[in-house]
């Protein structure tokens, strides 16, 4: 019961207050920060309205004070103190923890002229260094491989086999659910142009070529640089903080063989894999599309695929997705090698990670369909 | 601080059962702290010293029993009395727990500015003593967490922990992972602050020399639950194994520390 009523009193503190009475200023209650915050307005402005250096000042009505209502009455009296205060030790005590800094201000910065270039100049060394870090990675990966083939014992096959997992098996109900689902979107849409035109056979032309050419790549591409290069940039991020990267170089075992290279040589055997599973998944809802809006039947779709599209798109698409696969890879190890041992740094590589990804995935097809142009497109 | 408040405990803990899966971390356990203790918390690993400081402050709730704070059941009230009530007592995290993001500073003014209507020359006048009090230079304001060394992140968690002035401080292993000089100095300064703010303090450790140059009151925590509370020699008299085997190591040390001194 004691316990209560002690919190009674402790919770029904007589609010801070202050009060002008005769020549002196009288302080109450609790001049503690949370007691003081519901009121500050007014007690600053009743503070602003004493003339400090005639009058007196009385705390001792004052229950408690606390170092930021101690800076309430230090500012208010400025650099020179009223001659008289009354108060007690325990107050004195908490006036001379702030008193020191009281009066400080915070520093005017000088306005920066050349920031502008400043800034143009950091983000053209910051581009630099992720050129240089990017191709040191590169090399160290290819000199790696090097020194796996004369050594053969060292190939990180758990590594390698547990990415393949992760980033392959893993991903593969997303990306053939997303796959069949592209695949009745682009086969209804062109379905419906095309009875226009009486030329309902070309869809089959449409859609292998589209598909197994550019889609297939193109998506399981954005979809494994979301899902797998976030990843893999955030392992090695929490690694770099966790010092685990440390803790194995320290170990005498190469971070480039052991956590890049498998992740690597993982995604580039994975990525045609999952970009035939997901071409065939594409394939197969536009097939059922089209045999519902066009009445083309499966076995017929079947019979004249391979005659309408070349085998070269075929090979084309899966060299796409070895390349696609390597590249995001590399992306996500580079950005996650170069989080620093913080919470902001470590989001903002995984996020510039998968921009990087699917931004260079795309310069990239591009560049494929200019090197390949005059391969495996039927003109007639 | 005044004599009324000296015999109500700060925090009081009743019948606390706590477990992880089948492994029973508290069972029945009470414990009190009064005001102006130097509460050290002690136990093995594992014993759930760490477990018991989070429930203090409702990071994480018991299986079953009462948790008072302040007098008052620290479920009680509306969601901001529940707030306001945690907002008094201050916590120094294992790791410091900075916000990587922050500067020393911001991470220092935080608490004042979550607090609201403070102006920013306050909040500069607050911060700039807390780390005076924490012993830190002005310029270290603008360092960022992952720039400081190990000591100068227990100082600064602890400026952070300080910046509302809270009445109830709690040290989750305040010198662990500070070299014996830094640990005497750290112990050195909470004794100092204890003094002067007239805090309540609860810190678990494992070093026996930060136990007995700080605490004043000391709580064995095994076998489930309190086995002794008291001061250290109150505690060190109880004949128990486990108390037997973790003073032991202390009294080697101050046996062998003799010895050397006698033959050098």
């Amino acid at each position: 019961m004691k316990t209560r009523a002690h919190a009674e009193a402790l919770s029904h503190a007589p609010p801070p207050s202050l009060a002008r009475e005769g020549s002196r200023v009288v302080l109450r209650g609790d001049w503690c920060l949370f007691a003081l915050r519901p009121r500050l307005l007014i007690l600053r402005a009743q503070l602003r309205l004493q003339t400090q250096h005639l009058t007196e000042w009385d705390l001792s009505a004052v229950t408690r004070i606390d170092a930021f209502g101690a800076l309430l009455l230090l500012r208010c009296w400025g650099k020179t103190e009223p001659a008289s205060v009354i108060m007690s030790d325990i107050q004195r005590a908490a006036f001379d923890r702030i008193r020191n800094a009281a009066h400080q201000s915070l520093p005017h910065t000088p306005i920066d002229w050349l920031s502008p270039v400043r800034v143009v100049g950091e983000w053209v060394l910051g581009a630099a260094s992720h050129l240089y870090d990017f191709t040191t990675m590169l090399g160290l990966v290819v000199l790696e491989v090097l020194r796996l083939v004369i050594e053969p014992r060292n190939i990180p096959f758990k590594e390698f086999s547990a990415a393949l997992y992760k980033t392959g098996l893993r991903a593969m109900p997303i990306s053939a659910l997303v796959g069949f689902l592209i695949g009745v979107v682009l086969s209804y849409l062109s379905a419906l142009q095309l009875r226009n035109f009486g030329a309902e056979a070309l869809i089959i032309n449409i859609l292998g070529i589209g598909i197994i050419r550019e889609l297939g790549p193109v998506l399981v591409s954005i979809l494994v640089a979301g899902r797998s290069g976030s990843a893999i940039t955030a392992q090695l991020g929490v690694m770099r903080v966790t010092e685990e990267i440390d803790a194995l170089s320290a170990m005498g075992v190469s971070r480039h063989q052991r956590l890049v290279w498998p992740k690597v040589l993982a995604l580039a055997c994975a990525m045609p894999l999952l970009v035939a599973w997901t071409s065939l998944a594409a394939l197969a809802g536009g097939m059922v599309c089209a045999q519902l809006l066009l009445d083309i039947e499966w076995a017929y779709f079947f019979s004249v695929l391979p005659n309408v599209v070349p085998i070269e798109n075929l090979y084309i698409g899966l060299a796409k997705g070895a390349v696609f696969g390597t590249a995001i890879a590399l992306i996500a190890c580079h950005f996650g090698l170069r989080v620093k041992p913080n919470t902001e740094s470590l989001s903002a590589n995984t996020t510039a990670s998968v921009v990087t990804a699917i931004t260079s995935v795309i310069l990239l097809d591009a560049l494929f369909a200019m090197l390949t142009r005059g391969i495996g497109v039927p003109l007639r | 601080m005044s004599e009324r408040e000296g015999h109500s405990p700060v925090i009081r803990m009743r019948g606390i059962q706590t477990r992880y899966g089948p492994h029973w971390v508290h069972q029945d356990l009470d414990l009190d702290v009064y005001r102006g203790d130097l509460l050290a918390l002690v136990g093995g690993s594992g014993a759930g010293k760490t477990t018991l400081l989070r429930q203090m402050i409702d990071l994480q709730r018991p299986d079953a029993g009462s948790i008072e704070l302040f007098g008052e059941p620290l479920q009680a009230g509306p969601r901001a009395e529940r707030f306001a009530r945690r907002r008094r007592a201050g916590v120094l995290f294992q790791q410091g727990a900075l916000f990587s993001a922050f500067t020393v500073y911001d991470n220092i003014a935080f608490p004042l500015r979550e607090c609201g209507g403070l102006h920013e020359d306050e909040i500069l006048a607050m911060v700039m003593s807390r780390l005076e009090l924490v012993q830190l230079k002005p310029q270290h304001a603008m360092l960022m967490p992952a720039q400081l060394s190990g000591g100068m992140i227990k100082r600064v968690a602890l400026a952070r922990a300080l910046a509302l002035e809270p009445e109830l401080l709690l040290l989750d292993e305040p010198t662990a992972g500070l070299d014996p000089e830094r640990s005497a100095r750290f112990v050195e300064l909470i004794r100092s602050l204890h003094e002067g703010l007239g805090l309540t303090v609860v810190f678990v450790t494992h070093d026996l020399d930060t136990l007995s140059a700080l605490a004043n009151r000391v709580a064995v925590l095994a076998e489930h639950r309190i086995l002794a509370t008291g001061s250290l020699e109150e505690v060190h008299a109880v004949d128990h194994p486990f108390i037997n085997n973790f003073f032991r190591y202390r009294s080697a040390v101050g046996e062998r520390d003799e010895t050397e001194e006698a033959g050098s």
